[in-house]
């Protein structure tokens, strides 16, 4: 059973407002849906450990683009700026 | 010219004898926009400035002798790939002004070949859903019947090919996107092996399940599509070396079809027309067996959790602070809240909730975890499939179109999925190619029959769809 408070819980570790009359409709919603998914729980899987088969492929960490090269371009879609850089409100505080 | 007859191959043929001009054939197409599109709603936004210019240059280029396969051929776009300098927002008000810093690598490709972009395309908000409805600009309206959906989440890049508002298009397809859509609305929808296409510069969905494809109104022209964007890239490491796809493909005319996963919940007609299908392709020389995919029933419960799963880590890079929908707060914390919480739209919340539940710590091992280990079963019930066939057979989907605003509950929209989904968990290459049709309220609708292919197996995979285009009624 999934309450009021763990949905609001849910919406803030994924940083997202979420009006009371939504909350309702999500209540009965999402354990709709998880109840749902929760069949893949019968499933038998008792899969051999080894090499997985997919792995993470990186680039190589060279030639560098000349800094500032793109300082515009992407500068030019952040809602707020301050020079060359995007502004934002004061993240850490002092104690008061 | 009539655009109804006109394919990717004619128009070609067409441009370079000079029977008529790119700048004709892209008039054409902006006219027919213009009539048709305020009541479909399968374009977004329309260029009609620049596909004017592209057109011009591509004139210039065939004059020159030195055509592509898609130079002057106007296409449009869905709207999650980026076009530099254009307004590209994945039907999401969180990017209702957003302006695409750089040219998604399909689209450098496109250009490279002097295309003509007509313009971006309707979609489900940031391709999540199965009808177009979840678009936060409204629905794009079926032009078989405009009181039913496109189907989804490419609906209007489907919609825009099948009411002759562009040639082609291209779209992505993470759960059937492209497959669905296309089925709906009588078009080829074509979804590639996982890595056959790059994805640098497409707006993510859920990343282990997007893929890039193209539509076409035959197999031909979503083949010739699909051949010039193809191809390794070093800005997306999914992406797949050139050297992992053979040219040519041997066919052995042996095609599998799972039949205990057709059992329930498909439409009676649906599943008529399907079998009819499968009758033409046997007097054309084919033998149908039957395959068994065990795992297949747990295919939509395993996507609706790895799919929101994805979907919920994906979309955290929406906050507000670097680009997009920014809502002016007290604290930083607020403006994530306040963005987000006004800049998704209803499906999108659902799916971020639910992926944050099941990757949650204590519920990931019973959801997440398991949900990736069932993939893998379903991953080797085809690769044993494709052992002994060279194709498997499914309908696309188990309904004709719905009514806009008929599918209330999510989960109902969820099932229309469950033949497409299975394909993009094992990555391998899917297409769907309209067969017929059915009639509801009087109106006939058409049905796609879906083609499935073993990883990079498209050589093949087309040769099959080209005989059942053939044979198709």
């Amino acid at each position: 059973m999934i309450s009021k408070d763990d949905i609001k819980n849910l919406a803030k570790l994924a940083r997202l407002e979420v009006a009371e009359a939504e909350l309702e409709r999500l209540q009965k919603e999402l354990p709709e849906i998880l109840s749902f998914v929760e069949m893949v729980q019968k499933a038998s899987t008792n899969l051999k450990a080894g090499v997985p088969e997919h792995r993470n492929i990186t680039r190589p960490d060279e030639n560098p683009i000349e800094s500032g090269t793109y300082t515009e371009t992407l500068l030019k879609a952040a809602p707020a700026r301050e020079g060359d850089r995007i502004a934002v409100k004061q993240v850490i505080s002092r104690k008061k | 010219m009539d655009l109804s007859k006109l394919t990717i191959a004619s128009a070609r043929k067409a441009l370079d004898a000079k029977e008529f001009t790119a700048r004709e054939l892209t008039e054409a197409y902006l006219d027919e926009i213009n009539k048709k599109n305020g009541e479909l709603q399968a374009y977004l936004e329309v260029w009609s400035e620049s596909a004017r210019e592209e057109a011009k240059k591509a004139d210039e280029r065939i004059a020159r002798g030195e055509s592509a396969p898609l130079t002057g051929i106007p296409l449009a776009i869905k709207d999650n790939m980026l076009v530099v300098d254009r307004r590209i927002t994945a039907a999401s008000k969180i990017l209702e002004n957003y302006i695409a810093s750089y040219d998604a690598s399909v689209i450098k490709k496109l250009k490279e070949q002097n295309a003509v972009l007509l313009g971006r395309t309707n979609m489900d908000e940031f391709a999540l859903g199965s009808s177009t409805e979840n678009s936060a600009f409204g629905p794009t309206k079926n032009p078989h019947d405009i009181s039913r959906v496109p189907g989804g989440t490419s609906g209007g890049s489907t919609a825009a090919v099948a009411a002759n508002l562009a040639l082609g298009a291209l779209g992505s397809d993470t759960g059937g996107s492209l497959r669905q859509p296309a089925a709906f609305c009588g078009t080829v929808g074509f979804k590639p092996t996982y890595g056959a296409v790059s994805r640098y510069g497409l707006i993510a969905a859920a990343s282990s399940l997007d893929q890039i494809g193209t539509v076409g109104k035959t197999v031909e022209d979503a083949q010739i599509i699909f051949d010039a964007i193809r191809g390794h890239d070093e800005n997306d490491s999914t992406s797949l070396p050139d050297s992992a796809f053979t040219k040519t493909a041997s066919v052995k005319k042996v095609v599998g079809v799972p039949r205990a996963f057709l059992k329930e919940g498909v439409e009676a007609d649906m599943l008529e027309n399907f079998e009819q299908t499968l009758k033409s392709l046997k007097a054309a020389g084919y033998s149908i067996v039957d395959v068994d995919l065990p795992a297949l029933e747990y295919s939509l419960a395993v996507y609706y959790i790895i799919n929101p799963a994805e979907v919920s880590t994906n979309l955290a890079r929406f906050d507000g602070i670097r680009y997009g929908l920014s809502v002016p707060a007290d604290t930083i914390g607020e403006t994530y809240e306040r963005s987000r919480g006004i800049g998704f739209g209803p499906e999108t919340r659902r799916r971020m909730l639910v992926g944050t539940f099941v990757l949650s710590s204590g519920y990931a091992d019973a959801y997440y975890r398991k949900a990736r280990d069932v993939r893998e079963l379903i991953r080797a019930d085809f690769a044993k499939a494709f052992e002994s066939v060279d194709a498997i057979a499914m309908p696309t989907s188990p309904t004709a179109p719905w009514k806009i605003g008929g599918k209330a509950d999510p989960l109902s929209v969820y099932a229309a999925d469950i033949f497409t989904v299975p394909i993009n968990l094992a990555g391998v290459p899917a297409i769907s190619i309209p067969s017929g049709s059915v009639e509801r309220d009087g109106k006939k609708l058409p049905v796609g029959f879906q083609i499935i292919a073993p990883h990079r197996g498209e050589a093949g995979l087309f040769a099959i769809a080209k005989d059942v285009e053939k044979s198709a009624v």
